[in-house]
Parts: C-alpha cells; sequence; structure tokens
C-alpha cells in the first residue's frame, strides 16, 4: 500500500510539482481552447505534466535515461531539432514578393531591435552574458532559432524561453497593435502605399536561397546551420524537380519534429529549474523584446520617411518580425481600422519574410559575437 | 539608485552587450544590404522575359 502512495506521498512532499503540472494543464488550455500555437503548447503541457511526476520514468528508468532525456540529447542538445524544422520553414516561404520588393529587406533588419535591447536590459538586471543574449533571442520570434541559440550559450533557462518564444508569439495580435498605436498617429496608421508587384523568374528564385547561403557564410559563417537549413528548405521549394521532397518538408517533416520537439523541450520544465523567480523575469523580458521589435520597426520606417516623398506607412515597419504571417495580417488589421480601403498587406507579407531571413542572420551573429 | 549605477559600472558584462548591439544590429543590416543588392542584380541578370 505504502508502495501505491508513495507518488502521492512525494508529490505533496514537493508543492512544486503540483504547480509546474497546473502549468502544464495551462499550456493545453492555451493550446486546445485558445488555439495559441498547438502544435507546440498541447505536446509541451503533456511533456511538463509527465516530467514533474515524482520520480517520472520518462526522465530516468533506473540509472539509465528516459525517452524524453534521450530524445533530449539526440535533438535538442545537438541542435538538429531546431535546424531540422528550418527545411520545413524553409519550405513554406515564398520569396517572390520580397524578391520584388527588395527594399523591404531592411525592415526585417530594424525589426530585430528587440534583441539587443532586451540583451542590454538583462544585463543590467544582472544576467550574465550568456543568459542575457539568450533571453533577448526571445524577440527574434523564432522558436527554433531561440532554442539554437539559447542552447548554444548553454542557457540554463531554456524551458522559460521556450515558452515565452511560442506563447508571445501567438499572443502577437495583442501585443503588437498596442506597441504599434503606441509610437503611430492615426494619420500615419492610415497611409497608403502603392505595391508593384513586379515579376520575378524562376531562375532568380532559385538562385536566391544558394547566394543567400555563401553571402551568410562569409559573413557570419556560425550563422550557416540556421541559414543553411532555412535556404535548403527554400530551395527543395523553388527548384521545381524535388516537390514531393518540399511538400515532405512542410508536412509530414515539420509534424513530427513539432511534436517530438515539444515533447522533449519539457525536460527543461523541471519545477526545480522552472520554478524561480528568474523564470519570471525571462518571460517578462521576452514580452519588452516582442515590444521592442515592433517599435523599432515603426521608428525606422519613421526616419526612413523624412527622406522619402512617397511614405511608407510605418506598421509596415512592425511587420519585419519573423512571426509569419500574423504579424502582417495584424498590419493589415490595423490599416482597415484606420481607412478601409487602405490595402498594406503584400508590402506586410513582404517585411515578414524579410524578418525571417533576419531573425536566423541576428541569432548566428549573436552566436558569432558569443562564442 | 547609486548602488544601482555603480553595478552597472561595474557589470563587465555592459561593453559585451553593447558591442553585441552596434555589430550584431548593425551586421544584420549589413547581410540585409547584401541580400537587398543580390536580388536587384538576380533580378536584372535573370529578368522574366529571358525565361520560356
Amino acid at each position: 500500500m505504502e508502495t501505491l502512495l508513495e507518488g502521492v506521498i512525494a508529490l505533496g512532499a514537493e508543492p512544486g510539482r503540483i504547480a509546474m503540472i497546473a502549468i502544464g494543464c495551462l499550456l493545453m488550455y492555451l493550446g486546445i481552447k485558445k488555439e495559441y500555437e498547438p502544435t507546440l503548447l498541447v505536446p509541451m503541457g503533456l511533456g511538463t505534466i509527465l516530467v514533474n511526476i515524482p520520480a517520472s520514468g520518462v526522465l530516468m528508468t533506473g540509472t539509465e535515461p528516459g525517452p524524453f532525456q534521450i530524445l533530449f540529447d539526440a535533438g535538442i542538445e545537438t541542435e538538429l531539432f531546431p535546424l531540422l524544422l528550418f527545411i520545413g520553414i524553409g519550405a513554406m516561404i515564398d520569396f517572390g514578393p520580397l524578391l520584388a520588393n527588395p527594399f523591404l529587406l531592411l525592415f526585417g533588419a530594424a525589426a530585430q531591435f528587440g534583441i539587443f535591447f532586451v540583451t542590454i536590459v538583462a544585463v543590467l538586471l544582472g544576467f550574465n552574458i550568456n543568459d542575457a543574449a539568450s533571453a533577448g533571442i526571445i524577440a527574434a520570434a523564432d522558436g527554433p532559432t531561440s532554442i539554437f541559440v539559447a542552447n548554444s550559450l548553454g542557457s540554463k533557462y531554456m524551458g522559460a524561453i521556450m515558452v515565452a518564444a511560442y506563447s508571445y508569439m501567438a499572443l502577437v495580435p495583442i501585443i503588437q497593435p498596442i506597441a504599434i498605436k503606441a509610437c503611430t498617429t492615426k494619420k500615419e496608421r492610415a497611409i497608403r502605399m502603392v505595391y508593384r508587384p513586379g515579376e520575378v523568374s524562376q531562375t532568380a528564385k532559385i538562385l536566391f536561397p544558394i547566394t543567400i547561403c555563401v553571402v551568410a557564410g562569409l559573413i557570419a559563417p556560425v550563422s550557416l546551420p540556421l541559414v543553411g537549413f532555412l535556404m535548403f528548405g527554400n530551395l527543395l521549394r523553388e527548384c521545381g524537380v524535388l516537390n514531393s521532397l518540399s511538400n515532405s518538408a512542410q508536412n509530414e517533416l515539420v509534424n513530427l519534429i513539432s511534436i517530438l520537439l515539444g515533447l522533449c523541450v519539457s525536460v527543461k520544465m523541471e519545477y526545480s529549474e522552472f520554478l524561480q523567480f528568474d523564470t519570471l523575469i525571462i518571460m517578462g523580458l521576452g514580452l519588452l523584446g516582442f515590444i521592442m521589435d515592433s517599435v523599432g520597426g515603426v521608428m525606422f520606417a519613421k526616419l526612413l520617411n523624412l527622406f522619402r516623398k512617397e511614405k511608407i506607412n510605418p506598421m509596415v515597419g512592425a511587420a519585419g518580425i519573423s512571426a509569419f504571417p500574423m504579424a502582417s495580417r495584424v498590419v493589415q488589421k490595423l490599416a482597415t481600422e484606420e481607412d478601409p480601403g487602405n490595402f498594406i498587406l503584400m508590402q506586410a507579407a513582404a517585411a515578414n519574410v524579410a524578418g525571417q531571413i533576419a531573425s536566423v542572420v541576428a541569432g548566428g551573429l549573436v552566436l558569432g559575437l558569443l562564442l | 539608485m547609486a548602488e544601482f549605477l555603480n553595478g552597472i559600472a561595474l557589470s563587465g558584462d555592459l561593453p559585451v552587450a553593447l558591442e553585441i548591439l552596434v555589430l550584431g544590429w548593425g551586421g544584420i543590416f549589413v547581410v540585409m544590404i547584401l541580400i537587398y543588392l543580390i536580388s536587384m542584380a538576380l533580378a536584372k541578370f535573370f529578368p522574366p522575359s529571358k525565361e520560356g
């Protein structure tokens, strides 16, 4: 009888475990009921419950590592899972609108401001530089990049970083309008932009990912795993002779990796590691990063407007974050609120795609500067 | 306040964080400008009309 009650007694002795089980339930609620990034939050939620049950076999079976630990060591510790996910993401991206309006690439760069702002704030709060940069990278608004960078820098806040990265990405429709409205006027939000849908040849689309790999590799070789896998996925999509591989990357590969990633990242959701005051600060810093990304993008567009005859709607700057396609949809929705006839979705989508390139470049540069 | 400022001054990581801001954020602009130039070159040398 005592053996049967061992788990219940151990659970009562460590209330932190009960709190984490509640957090696991909350993550699943957000994923299932609110549909906030369910592909990640649902497996992560159940995984959080599984790792916080006393003497959980998913972490250790006797003296041997359990299945979650084995998956974590094989997929996260080696950084393979986030990289494999990038093949699928690359296969999903159409760089066509961006190639037709390459000027919008600059907004992808501007909207990474949150990463660097948060890194400085985190250092001022007393975090060491590696943990500060790992907190900053949440603002890349790109889950796989956040995991890759935080893991490469050996951050002990992996669980918090992952939860923050994915939950804030799902909360972009709530976070961004507040940040955008705080730094734009009604008149600015109503600025109309002319869209010039230039055609792009298939050859240009095929050469684009290859040349990006070469350029990124020469400037920031550390970024090559991120950029290379992303662009490989895009090459599968654009080359025209590997459609079945492209479809597999977009569907089966992404789905499989998402399941495994969500489950095994829960290894970092053990109560002893997660339930700390620092975790709350990391979550707060992540939110600040998302806000400052939008502010950075908007302010950059305003700066450009000082020198341009044909004005840019500053909200397009905020679409330069990596969260695709939420950010561009949010911007279009705000534009329609101010002027129902204002259509800036294509420009916003191009800036959004630029944000996906910029976020992986940012991750690579941060690693290059710190490793 | 003075204690806070002293803490900041003592933080050896602050210069590194500022360096990351300048070289990291600046580096992204450099890479994106290069990609911009590449995109322009690709559009110029491989226009849609040249493809069958």
